[in-house]
This record gives structure tokens, sequence and C-alpha cells, in this order.
């Protein structure tokens, strides 16, 4: 160091490694690879590189996404599938909220229930669907039984991971300045879990759409997943393009609503 | 309200961490417990606090808390333990709700306290927004909000720098002097031991025992570092400690 002549002539910056692991916004992104894969599809199945038989035509589903809305069905589809959607996952992550919270409490309730969601959890709901037929009648009332029942496991295991997480010496802290057991659990253990309850939120909302099409399956004249089901039956891959674009955009709508609802209670989080 | 502790012992499992400790705290005097890490200080102040209860012995409350007390045995943390999705002023409003202040008289309550730790600008801040000595003064206001007999702090200065740590405690000096307060202090700085103790209590290794009590008359205004006297307390001390620190460090490695 201090004989500067000696290191004369290997003089550079000092390497760059640091960055990385930080995502920040990137708008535009997103729509990019949107655009490139539709353009993609369309010129492959108009240069007839692909298939009209494994592929339809992009222009082709949004022509008859159009007739869908000119004609008024559109509507008469989307109404009973977001109500079905909606009444569903707002019984299931309801529940699954508060017994997620009960278990993250209680040990009792822990030893009992957490078994027994980790064996619910595994089993295909779709394959219940006879049986909630059975139960709660070929109507809404089984469609939102199924919906409800999917959403509410997960959110039951989020929650309680989120409980589990929730910094203990917030609840010394509680405890210290004589709060009541209430107190403690509604202002520091349920908005110190938001944060996982609300990650838990963007799975089950996401298997609350799948489960939609599932629930149609059987019984509904009107929505989505009866519109998709009775497109894919007749190999009318135009419609069942169409409604499947629907999922998606309504899909990319929960995640942003949910983003949304983050930005607003979370705005805490460093 | 004094604090007397007679001869309290702890066991956590087989391990026994206390052995019959004595001390009186009394009323509008900081005892500074020091000693070496793991000796069970916290465990003590968690007995003081009734967070927890020891083996053998009892914590004596000797008098009635004063009027208008909302909670007489209060903490301060030594990683300030505020609610990060809650302002400055919802830190403090959160330990006033419980006992039924709202609107108009907690609004003077937290004002005051502000005041008196110089956060009046930041009233709605978010924790995530402060500096580490901003955070605890939040948390050291908060523990005024209670108006508490016994202010029990656990190292509350550990984990901020060396300078916010001095200017804090000329505010703690200052706010002692405004208002002598009660207080039990944790603490590993000896340093901070002769600056705010009127006694420090020195504990042995674990399992911990009252090794020395240290009563320091001057004046808590008129010490000042550099101060000869002081130094000499704070080298007995540091004698006091330093086998022991040496003996605990070692015996570690055998556990
Ligand atoms: N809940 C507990 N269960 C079992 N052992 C514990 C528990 N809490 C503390 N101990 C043990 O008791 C001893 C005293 O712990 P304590 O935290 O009171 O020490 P301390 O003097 O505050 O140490 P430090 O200076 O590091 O904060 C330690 O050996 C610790 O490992
Ligand atoms: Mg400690």
């Amino acid at each position: 160091m201090s004989d500067a002549t000696a290191n004369a002539g290997v003089q550079r910056p000092v390497a760059y490694r640091g960055g990385g692991f930080a995502p920040s916004p990137r708008r535009w992104v997103g729509f990019v690879v949107f655009a490139v894969l539709v353009v993609l599809a369309e010129w492959g199945t108009r240069s007839g590189w692909i298939s009209p038989l494994t592929l339809p035509k992009p222009s082709d589903v949004l022509d008859t996404f159009g007739d869908l809305y000119k004609s008024g069905l559109l509507f008469q589809h989307l109404v009973p599938s977001l109500s079905r959607l909606f009444m569903g996952a707002l019984i299931g992550i309801s529940l699954g909220v508060v017994i997620g919270i009960l278990i993250g409490l209680f040990s009792y309730v822990r030893a009992g229930m957490v078994p027994v969601v980790a064996a619910i959890f595994p089993i295909p709901k779709i394959a219940l669907l006879p049986l909630f037929v059975i139960w709660f009648g070929i109507g809404e009332g089984s469609k939102y039984a199924l919906i409800a029942f999917g959403t509410f496991t997960p959110t039951v295991v989020a929650t309680y991971g989120a409980v589990d997480n929730v910094d203990r010496t917030l609840i010394r802290m509680g405890q210290s300045f004589g709060l009541s057991w209430w107190s403690i659990v509604r202002k520091i253990v349920l908005p110190g879990a938001m944060p996982g309850i609300l990650s838990g939120l963007r799975i089950s909302l996401a298997i609350a759409i799948i489960l939609l099409v599932a629930a149609e399956m059987l019984g509904a004249e009107f929505g989505i997943g009866a519109y998709i089901l009775e497109a894919g039956s007749l190999y009318d891959l135009e419609r069942l393009f169409a409604g499947v674009v629907i999922l998606s955009v309504l899909g990319v709508f929960v995640s942003v609503a949910v983003g949304l609802v983050e930005r607003r209670l979370l705005g805490w989080r460093t | 309200m004094d604090i007397q502790m007679k001869s309290v012992s702890h066991f956590y499992g087989s391990t026994e961490v206390l052995r019959d400790i004595s001390i009186d705290i009394p009323t509008g005097k900081v005892v500074c417990l020091v000693g070496p890490s793991g000796c069970g200080k916290s465990t003590l102040l968690r007995f003081i606090g009734g967070l927890e209860r020891p083996t053998q012995g009892e914590v004596l409350q000797l008098g009635e808390p004063p009027e208008g007390s909302l909670n007489p045995l209060t903490y301060v943390f030594q990683d300030f333990a505020l609610l990060p999705w809650r302002s400055v002023r919802g830190n403090i409003s959160l330990v006033l709700e419980d006992h039924g202040i709202r609107g108009e008289k907690a609004n003077r309550i937290i004002q005051d306290v502000l005041a008196r730790t110089k956060l009046s600008d930041f009233e709605n801040a978010l924790p995530k927004q402060l500096s580490g000595g901003m955070k605890q003064r939040v948390a050291i206001a908060r523990a005024l909000a209670v108006k508490p007999a016994v202010m029990l702090m656990d190292e509350p200065l550990s984990a901020l720098d060396a300078q916010t740590r001095e200017l804090l405690m000329d505010d703690l000096v200052a706010l002692w002097t405004r208002q002598p307060f009660t207080a039990v202090y944790v603490t590993h700085n000896l340093a901070e031991a002769v600056r705010l103790g009127h006694k420090v209590v020195v504990l042995s290794r674990r399992p911990g025992r009252v090794r020395e009590v240290v009563e320091i008359d001057t004046p808590l205004t008129e010490r000042t570092t550099g101060d000869p006297e002081l130094e000499k307390v704070q080298n007995k001390l540091w004698n006091l400690m330093r086998d022991e620190a040496r003996a605990a460090d070692e015996e570690l490695v055998n556990v």
C-alpha cells in the first residue's frame, strides 16, 4: 500500500458483483411476451406451419369472442360463473382463515385439525363432485361446495403458517402491557399474519378458477366452464380457446386485485 | 411502590439459572443489573414483570402503585418491539386502547409523551421510516404512556450505535430528572451502568448469584464522562466482572 510505484500499471476498477435478487416492476415485459406468443401463433397458423387442427388462429378466436360479446351470451356465461367463484371462494377462504387462525392459536385444535387438513388436501376435489351433488343438490349448492372445499385447505395451511411466523416478541410485548387475549389476536396476531394470508389467497383464488370448470361439468347450462366443456366435446377449438382466454384474463384480474389489496394493507413492509 | 426479590432461585429443566437472589428496588431509583452473558438477567427481569414464575422464592410488590398507573410494571425491549404496521401514534395508542382510553384523553397522553421524548414531529411516521435511536425513543414513549411504577429495561440501548447510545442516555437522564421513575436496567455495558444506575447489582456467572451491590451516590445530572470517581467505580465493576466473564466464556465450551 505504502509503496505506490511498485503497483503502478495494475490500476483497474473493482469488479462489480452485487445487484440482482431484488425484483422491481417491469410493466411492459408481460405485454411483450404475450404479444410475441400471439403473433407467433397467428403467423404460424396463417402460413400453415401450424396446422389448424393443432391450434386455432388467434384472429378466429378473437372473432368468436366478438360474436360472443355481441350476442350477449358473454355476460350470460360470465355472471353465473363469477357469482359461483365469488360465493365458493368466500365460503372456503373465510372458513379457511378462521380454522387456520384457530390452529395457530390452540394446541388442541392444531393436534386435531392438522392431520385432517393433510388428509383432505391431496384429494382431487373433482372426484368428489358426485358426492357434493348428492349432498347439496344439482343446483348452485354443489358448485359452491366444490369451490369452497378446494380453496379451504390451501387457505388453512397458509394461514396457520402465517400465524406461526408472527414475531413472538411482539406478542410478549402485548402481554407485558396487559393487553387482553382478544386484543393481542386482533391487533398483533392478525395483522402480523396478513402477509402470509394474502400470499395464500393468491393460490386459493387460482385454484378456485381451476375448479370453476369442474364445478360446471354437471347440470350447468350457463357459465364459462360449461361453455368450455361444450366446445371441447364438439372439438370447436375457437370457442374452446375463447373460453380459456376468459379464464386466463380472470386469473390476471384476480392477481392484480390481490396485488392492490397487498399494497393497501402491507404498505408497512420494507 | 418498591419491588423486593426474596431468595429467588430458578431452574430451566435441570439447569440452575439463578440461585438465591435477593434485591431491593426502591421507588424512584434506577437499579442496574450487570453480569456475564447467560447468567439469567433477562430471566430475572421476566420474573419482575410477571411474564414467568421463579422455581423458588418470590417477587414482592411493596405498597400500591401510584394513582393512575395503567400498567405498573412496564417493559422496554432491546429490539424495540414496535408494531411495524402502526404509526408512532398508533403504537402508543395500542397500549391505551385496552384501558378504555380513546379520543381526546388518549390524544393528550400521546402528545405529552411524544413531547417528552422529542418525537412530536414524527407522530404519523411508520417504524420503518425511523432510525434505531428514534425507534427506541418511541418504545420509551409507549412505556411512559401507561404511567409505569417500575420500568423494566432489558438492554434497551444494545441494538444502537455508540453515538446514539450516548444521546439516548442523556435523554434518559433528562427524563428521570424531570420526573424520577423507578427502573430495573439490564445491561452489558458498564459505562451505561455507572451513568444511569443509583445501584449496580453485579451477578456472577450461571447459576447467577448476587456477587456485589455497588451504590453510586453522585446525582445523575452531575455524572460526566471522564469523572474520576465514576471511572473508579467502573474499574471496580470491570474487575468484578472480568473473572466471571472469562470463566463463563470458557464454560460454554463444555456445555
Ligand atoms: N425459556 C428457556 N428455557 C430454557 N432455558 C432458558 C430459557 N430462557 C433462558 N434459558 C437459559 O437460561 C440462562 C439465562 O438466560 P438469560 O436470557 O436470562 O440470560 P441473560 O443474562 O439475559 O443473558 P444475555 O446477557 O445473553 O442476555 C441461559 O443459559 C439460557 O440459555
Ligand atoms: Mg438477556
